[in-house]
């Protein structure tokens, strides 16, 4: 599918690079927002990626619609001929799965939910065809995902996992969503995973939660103390299974500003990537460990 | 200089400008719903137009102020009172220290701008003094006001008082409210009755309407052209896959419901999107009340434009008549 233009509005030029969400639309809009970015258009003011498209607000005092429809074209096509790699970070984020916290949320709203009978990750499982939760846990953690879009609310992640269209995980959200969500659930709507960053209404299925807060007003919190918001588009995320007793420990050293989660400045190629996605993440996660 | 918050009305903020350069994050532009008369406020009272003042949505708050100051109230039509004496709207008046701001019911309208001279003086959060509550950012400790807070008050210019806004400055929404649409985004979706009868049909202003979005009801139900969804897109037809939302895009969230989305906005998600209100028509959708009729006007970017220059050309007036 070409990419598509379209305004909105007087102030925003909307950007779709497919209808469909995949790895591939997702490096062009990104390597897009990129190239818009870089290019520093006169009267741009704020470039949003998303998942498969993105988005641009300009000033229509300064620059004219169609001058910024006519700029961005050009920067597609360098786009397309520009090598597939982004330099980005990989982060490790720990997940207390099957938590008491969220457990207690989805039982709440059992009855906005399509299997009243089960919990979210039951559901998840069998829907997605795994023997039990075990083995949906070890993929969901197993393979490492792309942060694609920042936003909904403050820095929450919608995330993409780095695996095969058949591999990927697919729920739908809540029959009617749900009037509260711990903060930092870890849920899954979609073909997307997310993090929620603050507690409130949400609609996705939850998996379990992590001790790691990704968005702090207040920037307290010692990672967080240079900008407020963790999450960045094009990050890339791998899932660590913890229990009980590590998830209070982290918790606990978040408080006593002695967290501080395990980051790697990464170069991705998509190319690479492509000719052997087990290896690739392999070898990603590796360097999570410093290898 | 303080103010002392004896009640908070309603729902009452600071809010300036906004924080733009922050929505790829998730947090959005938020401000004054209604800018221009945000703006006007603060000139009335010798501030820059984007100092901090207070937006009360339907009902007034009640103030003390602990010294003698300059105050404006434009937007709606909600008379201010200064120990029970009435004031003027959209002029600037004077409040003794130890006096008390109230106001009379609402009019016209559903927003006020109380400015100040010297502006409120909360701290800067992102390079804005506004409130973003699901983020408990900015404005004052995050939140909406409540008894007993106690907002710091910068140092005024010494401005006059009487200073006053002529009506034919005044901006409110006439009745039924024309919104000006530019059709676009995900608008190819709907099916062709859906594109005429979204147009043809009067709306009404649902009781969900906030600073975050304004919702809709009344009109038809929108039909979508039939198509297999596409992959991460979801099961409903007017599921995308999630992308981000203009401020001012019109969703409609299974063909029932247009929402507006507004200062506030959330940033992003998966419902399609049929067209965006146009700059120039925004603030009006801040002065609306639940229940006020409501048509869409299609119009085309030049008409857009057209209608921003207009806009433009009324704030140079406004500045102009004020200097």
């Amino acid at each position: 599918m070409p990419t598509r233009y379209t305004f909105g509005g007087d102030e925003h030029l909307f950007v779709e690079c497919s209808d469909e969400m995949s790895l591939e639309a997702f490096f062009k809009s990104l390597s897009m927002a990129n190239g818009v970015k870089e290019s520093g258009i006169k009267g741009i003011t704020e470039i949003c990626p998303a998942n498969a498209s993105f988005q641009i607000k300009f000033n229509p005092d300064v620059i004219k619609p169609d001058d910024v429809l006519r700029e961005v074209r050009a920067i597609e096509g360098a786009a397309e001929r520009a090598e597939p790699v982004i330099r980005t970070r990989i982060v490790e984020i720990p997940v207390f799965y099957n938590d008491p916290w969220t457990h207690e949320t989805l039982m709440r709203f059992r009855e906005r939910h399509q299997e009243p009978s089960g919990t979210d990750l039951d559901y998840a499982t069998r829907i997605n065809g795994y023997g039990d939760v075990e083995d949906f846990v070890a993929a969901h953690s197993g393979s490492p995902w792309f942060v694609s879009m920042v936003g909904f609310v403050a820095g929450l992640p919608f995330m993409y996992q780095m695996v095969e269209r058949q591999r990927q995980i697919q729920v739908p959200k809540y029959l009617r969503p749900r009037t509260d969500t711990p903060r930092l659930t870890v849920g899954h709507g979609g073909c997307f995973g997310c993090i929620y960053s603050v507690r409130g209404a949400g609609g996705y299925q939850m998996f379990g939660i992590t001790p790691m807060p990704i968005f702090d007003p207040t920037q307290t919190t010692s990672y967080l103390r240079d900008f407020m918001v963790f999450f960045r588009p094009g990050d890339v995320v791998k899932f660590k299974p913890i229990d009980r007793d590590a998830y209070d420990q982290a918790v606990e050293d978040v408080d006593k500003g002695r967290f501080s989660p395990p980051v790697r400045e990464v170069s991705f190629d998509l190319r690479e990537f492509q000719k052997d996605i087990t290896g690739y993440n392999i070898r990603l996660e590796g360097m999570i460990n410093g290898h | 200089m303080a103010i002392k918050v004896l009640h908070h009305g309603l729902a009452t903020t600071v809010q300036d400008l906004g924080r733009p350069g922050y929505f790829h994050l998730g947090i959005p532009l938020g401000g004054a719903m209604d800018r221009y008369a945000m703006r006007a406020a603060n000139l009335l009272v010798g501030n820059e137009e984007g100092a901090a003042g207070l937006e009360t949505v339907f009902l007034g708050p009640k103030l003390e102020f602990t010294e003698d100051t300059l105050v404006a109230v434009t937007g709606a039509h909600m008379p201010a009172k200064v120990d029970g004496v009435e004031q003027p709207g959209w002029t600037a008046f004077p409040v003794r220290a130890g006096q008390t701001l109230t106001f009379d019911f609402l009019k016209s309208g559903a927003r006020i701008y109380i400015a100040v001279a010297g502006g409120i003086d909360v701290p800067l959060a992102l390079g804005s003094r506004s409130t973003y509550p699901i983020g408990a950012l900015g404005g004052y400790n995050g939140r909406p006001l409540q008894p007993g807070d106690e907002l710091p008050v910068g140092v005024g210019n010494g401005s006059s008082e009487g200073r006053s806004v002529g009506e034919q400055l005044r901006r409110l929404p006439a009745a039924p409210v024309a919104l000006r649409v530019l059709p676009g985004l995900y608008w190819d979706r709907l099916a062709d009755e859906a594109k005429q009868s979204f147009f043809a049909d009067e709306w009404k202003v649902a009781p969900e309407a906030d600073r975050m979005g304004y919702r809709f009801r009344g009109g038809r139900k929108l039909s979508f052209i039939e198509r297999e969804q596409p992959f991460g897109a979801g099961s409903d037809p007017s599921n995308i896959v999630d992308s981000c939302y203009p401020y001012g895009s019109i969703q409609v969230p299974g063909g029932t419901e247009p929402i507006i989305l507004h200062r506030d906005a959330v940033s992003g998600g998966g419902y399609f999107m049929l067209g965006t209100v146009i700059s120039a028509d925004m603030d009006l959708i801040g002065q609306m009340q639940p229940h006020t009729p409501t048509r869409f006007v299609e119009v085309t970017m030049d008409e857009a434009l057209a209608a921003r220059t207009q806009e433009n050309a009324r704030l140079e007036a406004l500045r102009t008549s004020l200097r």
